[in-house]
């Protein structure tokens, strides 16, 4: 029992460590030098701190266990990488990926353990032992981009999108290569040599390995989606099922030696669409909260351990092998990228262009994956402790030196950043306006090219695919709507949590001003009046409610999602000061609710003659004590959608009556939404017209 | 210049390919693709296109049918309809989707954004008053989702609504309740597709070899 908690405290006191590090490290003692150095190196120091300090006290610090690394540390990371892969722009670049990383790391492995033996063949280096396949073992340990290392370096620079995705992908994708390499050439040293079939062999296994994993990804994949089908009734341990199958997806590959990290991706790629059709929101936001928290952990412990392990590993230091080394890696590296490059722009549309090239040359950053290849390797092997310092000493270059100066370089440079831009309806319409017109003009030119295919592929998933994945009504729900919800409810959300309200926004403007309208009008002071109370309570509300935000890979923009909450308030402001007459009948509903369904676009017209008064509005409303659900109360109002009075018949009392009606509608519809009730369901829209 | 007249020519085509940008090869692969649309004749027509069965699934298949007979695509300065147009009012609709050529300067990198969003502009602005109103809009909107059922139908409207708003509130912020927006215009469209990098979306891929065109083209 001691021994069980002496371990188990062990591990929750590096945990601690780790998460105490990088809070106080990264953000509270040295604000200002997180800003220049990238967390990684902020990690890595503390932790060769804490191992010279175990050290010193005349421990034995814990070096990075492999088994640790690649059987808890690395798959959290990897899952999270994939589950939010941007898959858009990686499929519209999957060409250039796959080029990069399959040729690009056989050309790296190559080169450097090729000139490598070529150095050591040398007579004053005093290396002559090393053969060509223990150097060809090294090169391929050390030459494949590091996707931990690369995302935690490429989080802050805010790159272009399509740099991102090429070397992130690339970084991703390059695994296989890696395993197969590494195993082959293991096994090579141990039989001592090699022939053509061997490198045939070779060859197949590659893509048995590479294609190996995707498949065994996808198919759990698949049984994740297909479960999530059926959790309508045991919603809380929706997240849990796609973390055990993803986990089980990665498990089952690297026991048959395939590419856990492929079928890591695979999974999470196919998983997504389908699962987040099928799990409430609650689920979502549970699964992205732990995706993100485990991955943020499993960054910080490898790169404390990358630190203690310097300090405690087994040395042996030749600085010809280690400078040439580094000098190789890079050298290997940038004629790798522009020679691929060359060849490459011969058959992309969008060329890349030459601060492209640099950048995804110089993020080539290697990390934690080499170090713990190079740990695996059988302690018998000859030069071991050499190649470990030397892995260590590229991945310290990477990690320092490239990884600090990027970001100076990229503004330097003026590399195209990133467009921040909020997501926009309209984009979203022409995004697939634009995929129809490409696929219409494809077909009108008699080419089937890539959008062709890709109308082919989405039908068949429309068809067929999302039919038996996705629960209820809702596979043929089109893309379009369901981004338009998903808009509406996370703004109706933002709209109830965010927090003070900054100062004067550029309002808006309301539906009125887009359709001509008649109408009589409120007299200007009783609208004032009206939006000021408004106003006014809304802000008590506000004011108690706080805002959060999470840095960590952009879960959360508050800023930005408080602009957009303003603009919907003074949107609101303007609509609620149009109401006339039925305003104390909404305000009075007790709402700890959230509105599934807001139709806030729509403003409800009374054509004519109902007289307002302006006393039904603040009673109500000062009734509620200024309790976090009162500006839920407000916002019911505009959440309520409103019928047919958009055209330009009179609405009239019809009109009223249908709108209370639409109210209870609407109550019922959040008390179910509160009660978590999945997604929502297509067939509540029926008050839409 | 006699579109009208047997094309074919070297000349011709050369002539062509000064105008427009596309090369030889490509120039010759269009045509080639021309005289299969229209059974050899010399011009083609709504019908010719509308049998092509590639585009039976399309949802905006009655759009981009018109867009190649608009008269405001053809670079003139007329607006309203044609009936039947010839292979180089073809390929003058068709240059709207060549790729962006490298190493552009940035003005020529700016007119080949407001070529190509003139052109997604005239698809949605089909009375030719220079604007889209909110009918006009809700009508795109409608049509993309018109395969969807009944589903897509009643929140067309809402969508519309909402990009209207959106659009508006973008561009003209803060308006009075009295004021009235009329509808996007081509300055307005031009400002929220800024981020929408149309430069690097709006191509479709052609060929300079000779692509032996598989059952691609009519069904008869």
């Amino acid at each position: 029992m001691a021994n069980y908690c002496s371990s188990s405290s062990m591990v929750d006191l590096w945990l601690t460590t780790a998460a105490a590090a990088r809070q106080h490290v990264c953000f509270h003692l040295i604000p200002r030098l997180s800003g220049v150095v990238p967390e990684s190196c902020l990690l890595i120091v503390v932790g060769l701190l804490v191992g010279g300090l175990i050290k010193v006290i005349g421990e034995e610090p814990p070096v990075l266990d492999s088994q640790l690394f690649f059987l808890c540390l690395l798959p959290p990371i990897i899952l999270d990488a994939g589950y939010f892969l941007p898959i858009r722009p990686f499929t519209e670049n999957v060409g250039t990926i796959l080029v990069f990383a399959v040729i690009g790391t056989l050309w790296n492995a190559f080169f450097v353990g090729g000139l490598l033996y070529a150095l050591c063949q040398i007579e004053s280096v005093g290396l002559t032992s090393v053969d060509l396949l223990a150097c060809l073992l090294f090169g391929s340990i050390v030459s494949a981009v590091d996707p931990v290392a690369v995302l935690a370096v490429f989080e802050k620079i805010h790159i272009n999108e399509l740099v991102h995705i090429l070397v992130f992908g690339e970084s991703l994708l390059n695994d296989a290569v890696t395993v197969v390499l590494y195993n082959l050439f293991e096994e090579f040293s141990k039989v001592g040599t090699v022939t053509v079939l061997d490198v045939f062999l070779g060859v197949v296994c590659f893509f048995v390995v590479s294609l190996g994993g995707v498949l065994v990804g996808a198919i759990y994949g698949i049984l994740a989606a297909f479960t999530s089908r059926f959790t309508s009734h045991t919603r809380v341990i929706e997240p849990l099922f796609v973390f055990l199958y993803s986990y089980m997806a990665y498990l089952s590959s690297e026991m048959f030696h395939l590419s856990g990290i492929m079928a890591l991706i695979a999974c999470g790629v196919v998983m997504r669409p389908y699962v987040e059709a099928n799990i409430s929101h609650k689920s979502y936001t549970t699964i992205k909260y732990f995706l993100k928290m485990w991955s943020s952990v499993s960054e910080t412990l490898i790169f404390i351990f990358l630190g203690v392990s310097t300090v405690a590993g087994p040395h042996a230091w030749n600085w010809t092998f280690v400078i040439v080394t580094v000098i190789l890696c890079l050298v290997s590296r940038v004629l790798g990228v522009i020679g691929l490059t060359f060849i490459i722009n011969k058959f992309r549309i969008v060329r890349l262009t030459k601060k492209d090239q640099f950048i995804v040359a110089y993020g080539g950053l290697r990390g934690a994956i080499a170090f713990s290849l190079g740990y695996l390797l059988s302690s018998n092997h000859q030069k071991r402790n050499l190649f470990l310092t030397a892995i260590i000493t590229v991945i310290f270059f990477t990690v320092f030196v490239q990884g600090m100066t990027i970001r100076p370089l990229v503004e330097l440079l003026a590399v195209k950043r990133k467009k921040e831009s909020k997501p926009s309806i309209n984009q979203e319409i022409h995004t697939e306006f634009l995929d129809h017109l490409l696929t219409g003009v494809e077909g009108v030119r008699g080419h089937y090219g890539h959008y062709h295919w890709k109308e082919k592929v989405n039908r068949f998933n429309k068809i067929y695919v999302k039919r038996w994945l996705i629960a209820g009504e809702n596979f043929m729900e089109p893309e379009l709507i369901a981004f338009y919800r998903k808009m509406e409810l996370k703004q109706a959300i933002m709209l109830v949590e965010s927090g003070q309200l900054p100062s004067a926004l550029p309002s808006t403007v309301s539906m009125q001003n887009i359709q001509a309208r008649a109408t009589p009008r409120l007299s200007k002071k009783r609208e004032e009046e009206i939006r000021r109370i408004l106003r006014s309570n809304l802000q008590n509300n506000k004011q108690r409610m706080c805002s959060f935000s999470y840095s960590r890979h952009t879960l959360f923009d508050a800023d930005e999602e408080d602009n957009v909450s303003q603009v919907h308030l003074r949107k609101m402001e303007r609509r609620v000061s149009m109401m006339k007459g039925r305003m104390s009948h909404y305000l009075t509903v007790p709402a700890d609710r959230e509105s599934p369904r807001p139709g806030v676009r729509r403003v409800r017209f009374e054509s004519n003659n109902q007289v307002f008064s302006a006393d039904s509005v603040p009673t109500a409303h000062f009734e509620q004590p200024s309790t976090p659900r009162t500006p839920d109360a407000v916002s019911l109002e505009e959440e309520v959608p409103k019928r047919r009075n958009l055209k330009a018949d009179g609405g009239g009392p019809r009109g009223t009556v249908s709108d209370s009606n639409q109210g209870e509608l609407n109550y019922q519809r959040l008390a179910r939404c509160l009660s978590d009730p999945g997604p929502n369901k297509v067939e509540n829209y029926p008050f839409m017209s | 210049m006699g579109a009208s007249q047997s094309a074919g020519t070297e000349h011709e085509f050369q002539d062509l390919a000064d105008r427009t940008g596309f090369s030889l090869e490509q120039i010759g692969n269009i045509n080639k693709r021309f005289r299969q649309l229209t059974n050899n004749e010399e011009t083609l027509s709504r019908e010719d296109l509308a049998s092509i069965p590639a585009l039976d699934n399309n949802p905006i298949r009655a759009q981009i049918i018109n867009a190649f007979f608009d008269k405001r695509n053809l670079h003139q300065n007329e607006t309203g309809t044609v009936q039947e147009i010839g292979f180089e009012e073809f390929l003058l609709v068709m240059t709207h989707f060549r790729p962006a050529a490298m190493g552009l300067t940035e003005e020529e990198r700016e007119n080949l954004r407001r070529e190509k969003l003139r052109f997604l502009f005239n698809m949605h602005d089909t009375d030719s008053d220079g604007t889209i109103t909110l009918e006009e809009y809700r009508w795109v909107v409608e049509e993309l989702l018109s395969k969807a059922g009944i589903i897509g139908q009643e929140t067309a409207k809402a969508i519309a609504d909402a990009a209207m708003l959106e659009v508006a509130g973008t561009t003209r912020g803060k308006m009075e309740p009295d004021e009235f927006y009329e509808g996007i215009t081509f300055e307005n469209f031009l400002q929220i597709l800024k981020t929408f990098d149309i430069e690097t979306r709006m191509h479709v891929r052609f060929l300079n070899m000779d692509t032996a065109t598989l059952r691609c083209g009519k069904s008869k």
